[in-house]
């Protein structure tokens, strides 16, 4: 029979918001430690290369499909607005635009974070309640750094990569589209859509490629890594990964979108 | 079934393990409260104790895995409290833990799984001297031929061999057993207990086995303690300990035993 301890715990606010305020430090804790110990020896390549194959190759033919569908989609219904002006020559520049600025980093984020951030969260969670990370550490090996570093590092990778794909799939498939209708030649419709944009849309493609992957990966690993309570714990540990980083992934969009409208105005 | 002789092998002038003063909970509840304990160098000590009953968190505070709240446990001559990352990772390869529920890892074979901490751990190791190794333990648990398969492919038998197959392969001084024969029919129990006591002979390991089960208790350890409200009740052979006056222990046994 376990005995209660006399020194009763006293909470700060109330045992659930106490709970939460831990879980935020928990995770920035996590977070820095992923820091620490991403830039101190040994480097798993071969594990990282592994990660970048599971997840970045894996969804390739997801984000190839959502993004030719995106694409070809978004000029289907932006058409009829643009016509009633007479402005259809205005959608290459329209999807430039669109695509390279929010919906190329957006649609693979929110695909990944579905596929990726619930594999990752699954698998260390499953290895969590099974005690196979417990296992890595009386091996003298740190599960942190051959975990969490690898998946971290290959996610960021793989994500911000596909990102690229899928604003260039994108494009394709409202080439399609407009070639349909319009019929107008590649080069003319790449001159187009790459006139409206700028060199910060490319750096804000690519922060909002790299933050949104990094989030991804570090979400996915922290709730798997922290999961408890068995089976149980595996699903909630997948559920609670998709959801949180597509949360912190529309967060970081709103504060991605304010500090690069400041910049473009200054 | 044990040897009856294994007792000679024990060196009660080396302590390897030291346990004083132990305390451990977790928010309100007391898990360990004042534990002491000596493992002397080649002896299987075997600690009983209700499922619940703090059991595994001993184990996990040995190997360094969980902190303890207060007290001093020292391994190897180590105190475990000082040590940095590094020097408590080069105390682990002394020591082979055996887990509950084997802990293989799912994605790799029982090769990969056996390499693992070799490779992860000596830098520029050979592919021979790993295939050796793994050869070795692998005959150790007679499980040679299932070298290639799977872990969703193994019984839960063959599962506790290969984990401590994979225990033995840094070639540990000590032994941490966390419940080896649960879940297992009486015969696989009995081929576990014969292994455990095969692997102190054959690797001369001081092994601490944490058991509920009173046939392995009796069969593998040359001293039993008896663990309950986070305290030792009593500390010996088995026949003392089955000898005890305490409810609780009398309680124990009078419900469990098997002959």
């Amino acid at each position: 029979m376990k005995m209660i301890n006399p020194d009763k715990r006293k909470y700060l606010f109330s045992k659930k918001i106490d709970s939460q305020l831990t879980d935020i430090y928990s995770g920035f804790k996590f977070t820095t430690q992923f820091f620490k110990e991403a830039f101190r020896k040994p480097f798993y390549f071969k594990e990282t290369v592994n990660q970048c194959f599971e997840i970045g190759l894996r969804s390739l033919g997801l984000i190839t499909i959502t993004g030719f569908i995106v694409g070809f989609v978004f000029v289907k219904q932006s058409r009829p607005s643009l016509e009633s002006f007479g402005a259809t020559s205005w959608l290459p520049s329209l999807m430039g635009i669109a695509s390279v600025r929010a919906l190329g980093p957006l649609v693979t984020a929110l695909i990944t974070a579905g596929k990726v951030g619930s594999g990752i969260g699954a698998e260390l969670g499953s290895m969590k309640v099974t005690e196979q990370i417990d296992a890595m550490e009386v091996s003298a090996i740190n599960p942190f750094k051959y975990l969490v570093v690898t998946r971290v590092v290959a996610a960021t990778v793989s994500i911000f990569m596909l990102a690229l794909y899928c604003d260039f799939v994108e494009l394709l498939g409202s080439y399609m589209n407009i070639n349909s209708a319009e019929g107008i030649s590649i080069p003319t419709f790449l001159r187009n859509a790459f006139s409206s944009l700028s060199f910060l849309d490319l750096i804000t493609n690519i922060v909002k490629a790299v933050t949104y992957g990094f989030t991804i990966g570090i979400v996915g690993c922290y709730k798997g890594y922290n999961a408890s309570q068995g089976t149980r714990g595996v699903g909630m540990a997948a559920n609670q990964a998709v959801v949180l980083a597509i949360f912190l992934i529309f967060l970081e969009e709103f504060i991605i979108v304010q500090v690069v409208n400041w910049i473009r105005y200054l | 079934m044990k040897d009856i002789n294994s007792d000679l092998l024990i060196d009660k002038t080396e302590t390897v393990i030291s346990i004083d003063g132990l305390h451990k909970s977790f928010d309100d509840l007391i898990v360990l409260n004042g534990i002491d304990l000596k493992l002397y160098r080649r002896e299987n000590l075997t600690v009983l104790g209700r499922s619940g009953s703090g059991k595994s968190v001993l184990l996990k505070i040995i190997v360094g895995l969980l902190k303890p709240d207060k007290g001093e446990v020292i391994v190897l001559g180590k105190h475990l409290g000082r040590l940095d990352t590094a020097e408590l990772n080069t105390l682990r390869l002394r020591i082979g833990f055996s887990f509950q529920s084997s802990a293989l890892y799912d994605s790799m074979n029982v090769f990969q799984n056996l390499a693992f901490p070799l490779v992860m751990n000596i830098k520029g190791i050979s592919k021979n001297k790993v295939q050796e190794s793994v050869e070795e333990v692998l005959s150790a648990v007679a499980l040679s031929e299932k070298i290639f398969q799977m872990p969703a492919e193994l019984s839960g038998g063959q599962r506790k061999r290969i984990g401590i197959a994979r225990a033995l392969i840094t070639k540990p001084e000590i032994m941490l057993y966390d419940e080896p024969t649960s879940g297992l029919d009486p015969i696989t129990s009995v081929e576990i207990i014969d292994l455990i006591n095969e692997v102190q002979h054959r690797y001369n390991t001081s092994s601490i086995i944490i058991t509920h089960d009173l046939t392995c208790a009796k069969n593998t350890g040359n001293r039993i303690a008896m663990l309950d409200d986070g305290k030792f009740l009593k500390v010996g052979k088995f026949e003392e300990v089955f000898a005890s006056d305490d409810e609780r222990i009398k309680g124990f046994f009078n419900y469990n035993f098997i002959e």
